[in-house]
């Protein structure tokens, strides 16, 4: 070994080569967790300190709620007009009548963008009828529409503060982190407790997880607004109200009714979890058909969500674009005049019609759905089982015996090593400060489990969104296939897919991270797909004349300038796939994910389940900071 | 301006609440005038009565009858609301909830809304025996026809091995929100068996439906009554036999589990004015067969849980009949 060492070229003395560090720190930690496994492993304890506390801090809630003045002049009012807001939602929708509503989504989808998304809006939302959903998907409609007002009502005044001063951004981004990371099963509980059960405390769960997008991406498009155009606006002596009004707002209109669009579509994406605490709508059928492990009857309020997101996220986004394109559209009276003909002939209709979805209308999806579920359980079970069994006997199980057994200050040396390497000095520190917290919040044992498979369902993850992505990018043909495909994974609520995995691959942590797979490829493929595109022509140009094949091609220019790109994907990839512990943990994953469905479900272990939740935030904001550095950096080799 | 808005919305909340002393959460105990959000009805002279939803198809199929007879019988509007155990009785409190028809056991749940809030009280038993325990598909009862005493476990437990169960044998075990003492039995019983928690009531079903159909072994937590016995034949593994008090230190259980008489909860409210409905939920009792056979229907002949009531009353006149108020 030595003699090796010796023969290599003195350059090397005198600049180590760039592998030597992390090899050198690899093989210390390697013998650390050698010579060390086994101790100092925080095994688990249902018990611990922080959970009583919680414990104790909602029992005082609970008994003080009726005297405390906070709660009789201040949650109780919030209670109480969220709930007569909702309920006026729902009586106008109703009062509509089926045909009225859809003549509205078509007379809207005209405003928007014209006869194509005047259809959509019309097919769409006849579509809920013919699916047999319909009241359901009203109820869901007037819960998602009071969540995004009261959202965009708080969340844009708010983006727009943080748009223009740093300091407010700089105050507002960890508690928007915790508000989009924080599983929403931890906090059902203190909603219940605040709120009570039914709409209001459902509306304020969905508002909780939809208004973070909406003030991020209004705060984005404030700031991002050219600062020449203010320096003029005040130059010719406008007051800081007047360049908002006159000058930024406008400006920023595009990406404002973009932060809308992803409010509503976060909203959509909590009507099934909300249902837990009888939110009315679609969610409480998929509920029900969870305890009767039947698919066919999940499945249409299943389709009736994707659907619903499909119209308002392409009527949102189209009335977004036309600010632009309002020339080519028909514009003046006659454009309102045709929205107005579409929506009276709607009224008209719902006087001449049944009030109710009529019945023959109604297409039954449910029966021969489950008798194709059946048939796949049972034929490709042995396969499933096998597929199963060997990533959990290669990948998960010798990953978490890892894991679990290594001293815990080895495991916060890895991370602050591996975070400093790949991010620097700060997020490194950040990084170690949330891990040292889930140790003492008493979470570590369940912590390293829940790390274990979202590190395993990042890498497949990544590894199916790079090889879509590629494809999607190189053959228009394949992308325009794929993109329905993805809006549906991404919007279809994972219950309705978890039943047959269940019956695949068994109450599993393989299960979990299947379901994880689903949920977080769509936005990496998206991204990888655009960073290649992106490319610059020119040099594709330059790299084909020189002769290169496609697969060079691939390698050597596109993947390796599309890698901000990439490594943004990796990054969403992993808060996705977070986003899916507590799923996991209805499914045989274990972790965090069960603890929090536990303190959901049981009086005496709320407290446990609540630190789990603030646990996932912690480990959210830990593989975030170890990840984030990497795109900063342009490429490795850069580095000193 | 601002403070001008500012009282208005005061004031228009005040007229809300209907009320001068604040918006006090309605609590069936105290009965305040406070204001409740419509769309949630209270069970007062207007004939609504609210029923919670557990997550499981026998609850259902008893909610469904009750609320078949509380509509065409006595002129009841019925509102279902689908809410898992805790946070049904967290309604009491809140007027949101008049019934659970089905609860097991809970007794910290008693303690607490029954003694401390005084918002709810037991409406009588269902009828119905709730029986949890341990069981196997019944061809590996066949199989092997010693496996269903837990003495003989330990030989067997190489067959429930699992990629979870880390080289011992699989319980497999369902929705937190279950009453077990599982893993206690186990160390207790000394079994080299490792307790895997499925997460929901999906897992074990599906689990078992497969370890049926695929001839595999499985070992999992289960209770009776419930329509998955009409679908897959199972066998139950004997305990060491369940006696009164075995089961009072959660720690060192070695017992089988005891055999739970399923009550009704309703809130105070409810009892106190409830009148005729509140009389008809009381004398409500029938048997694990009655709630299996419309459960059945629910669950695997593709019927409404209204349909499904409505077919069970039509061919037991004479059960119904009697539990009507006079």
């Amino acid at each position: 070994m030595s003699g090796a060492v010796a023969t290599l070229e003195t350059p090397a003395l005198r600049r180590p080569p760039r592998w030597l560090v992390p090899v050198a720190v690899g093989v210390v930690l390697l013998a650390g967790y050698l010579t060390m496994r086994g101790t100092a492993t925080l095994p688990h304890d249902d018990e611990a300190a922080p959970f009583l506390a919680v414990n104790q801090a909602r029992d005082w809630v609970d008994s003080n709620r009726n005297d405390n003045p906070l709660f009789l002049y201040g949650v109780n009012y919030v209670r109480i007009y969220l709930g007569e807001l909702y309920a006026a939602f729902e009586t106008v929708l109703f009062a509509l009548g089926w045909p009225g509503l859809v003549g509205v989504l078509g007379a809207l989808g005209w405003l928007a963008g014209g006869w194509r998304l005047a259809l959509l809006g019309v097919g769409g939302f006849a579509a809920l009828g013919v699916l047999g959903v319909w009241e359901a998907s009203v109820r869901t409609l007037a819960l998602v529409l009071t969540s995004v007002l009261v959202a965009l009502a708080v969340g844009l005044p708010l983006g727009v503060r943080a748009g223009r001063s740093a300091r407010v951004r700089r105050a507002l981004t960890p508690v928007l982190d915790v508000m989009q990371i924080m599983p929403t099963f931890a906090y059902l509980t203190p909603m219940v407790l605040f709120f009570g059960i039914g709409p209001s405390s459902a509306t304020v769960a969905t508002l909780i997880y939809a208004m973070p997008v909406a003030i991020r991406i209004t705060a984005l498009a404030v700031e991002r607004v050219s600062p020449t155009a203010i320096e003029a606006s005040a130059s010719l002596g406008a007051t800081r109200w007047q360049t908002l009004r006159k000058v930024q707002l406008p400006m920023a209109r595009e990406t404002i009714a973009l932060a809308i669009n992803q409010a509503i579509m976060m909203a959509l994406s909590m009507v099934v979890i909300a249902a837990l605490i009888s939110a009315p709508g679609l969610g409480s059928d998929i509920i029900r058909g969870l305890s009767r492990a039947n698919v066919g009857f999940m499945l249409p309020a299943g389709i009736a969500i994707v659907v619903m997101a499909i119209v308002l996220d392409r009527l949102t986004m189209a009335a977004a674009k036309r600010e632009r394109t309002a020339q080519a559209a028909p514009s003046g009276p006659r454009r309102y005049a045709v929205a107005g003909a579409i929506a009276v002939a709607g009224a008209v209709a719902a006087t001449l019609l049944p009030a109710r979805f009529p019945d023959a209308w109604i297409l039954r999806i449910g029966p021969p759905v489950t008798e194709a579920v059946n048939w796949a359980k049972f034929s490709w079970y042995d396969v499933t089982t096998a597929i199963r069994n060997v990533t959990s006997d290669l990948l998960l199980n010798p990953l978490q015996d890892v894991l679990t057994s290594t001293p815990w200050w080895l495991v916060a040396a890895a991370v602050l090593a591996l975070a400093w390497w790949a991010s620097g000095p700060r997020p490194a520190l950040t990084a170690l400060a949330c891990l040292l917290g889930l140790a003492l919040l008493g979470l570590w044992e369940h912590s390293m489990a829940t790390l274990t498979t979202v590190l395993v369902a990042v890498t497949v993850t990544l590894m199916l969104g790079l090889l879509l992505g590629v494809a999607a990018a190189r053959s228009r043909g394949f992308s325009a296939v794929q993109r329905p495909l993805l809006d549906a994974a991404q919007t279809m609520p994972s219950i309705v897919y978890l039943l047959p995995a269940l019956a695949l691959f068994g109450a599993t942590r393989f299960t979990a991270i299947f379901a994880s797979v689903i949920y977080a490829v769509p936005p990496v493929v998206r991204l990888v797909e655009d960073g290649i595109r992106g490319v610059s022509p020119t040099t594709v140009e330059a790299a084909l004349s020189a002769g290169s094949t496609g697969g060079q091609l691939l390698w050597k220019v596109q993947l390796p300038m599309a890698r901000g790109a990439i490594l943004l994907a990796a990054n969403q990839g992993i808060v996705m796939t977070l986003a899916m512990v507590v799923v996991g943990g209805m499914v045989g994953a274990g972790g965090l994910g069960y603890d929090v469905v536990t303190g959901f479900s049981q009086h005496s272990e709320f407290g446990m389940g609540f630190v789990a939740g603030v646990g996932t935030v912690l480990l959210g904001i830990m593989l975030d900071r170890i990840t984030q550095g990497a795109d900063r950096r342009s490429s490795p080799q850069v580095r000193g | 301006m601002k403070i001008r808005l500012m009282a208005g919305v005061v004031a228009l909340g005040l007229a809300v609440a209907g009320c001068g002393g604040g918006a006090r959460v309605d609590t069936g105990a105290t009965a305040t005038a406070a204001a409740q959000p419509s769309g949630s009805g209270s069970a007062a002279p207007a004939g609504t009565v609210n029923i919670a939803i557990n997550p499981w198809v026998g609850y259902e199929a008893t909610a469904a009858v009750i609320a078949h007879l509380l509509t065409n019988e006595l002129g009841y509007t019925v509102q279902k609301k689908e809410l898992k155990e805790e946070v049904a009785w967290a309604g009491f409190e809140t007027g949101e909830v008049d019934v659970i028809v089905e609860n097991w056991g809970h007794d910290d749940l008693k303690k607490k809304y029954f003694e401390e809030k005084k918002v709810a009280l037991s409406a009588g038993s269902t009828g119905n025996k709730g029986i949890i325990g341990w069981y196997v598909p019944q061809w590996m009862a066949d199989k092997y026809p010693d496996i269903t005493d837990y003495k003989n476990l330990n030989k067997y437990a190489d067959l429930f091995k699992t990629s979870e169960s880390g080289g011992k044998g699989q319980l497999l075990d369902g929705d937190p929100s279950y009453v077990t003492n599982d893993e206690a039995l186990v160390k207790n019983l000394k079994l080299d068996f490792k307790v895997v928690t499925g997460g929901s009531e999906a897992a074990l079903l599906e689990s078992a439906v497969q370890a049926q159909e695929q001839q595999k072994p499985l070992l999992f937590y289960f209770w009776t009554p419930h329509w998955l016995f009409d679908k897959v034949k199972l066998a139950r593994v004997n305990l060491p036999p369940y006696t009164a008090g075995c089961d009072a230190d959660p720690k060192k259980v070695a017992c089988d589990y005891g055999e739970l008489d399923l009550d009704k909860i309703v809130s105070k409210k409810f009892a106190d004015t409830g009148g005729k409905a509140y009389e008809l939920v009381k004398n409500f009792s029938w048997t694990n067969e009655d709630q299996n056979a419309v459960a059945n229907d629910i669950q695997n002949n593709g019927m409404s849980a209204e349909d499904a009531a409505k077919k069970w009353v039509e061919a037991n006149q004479a059960k119904w009949q009697a539990w009507l108020p006079k």
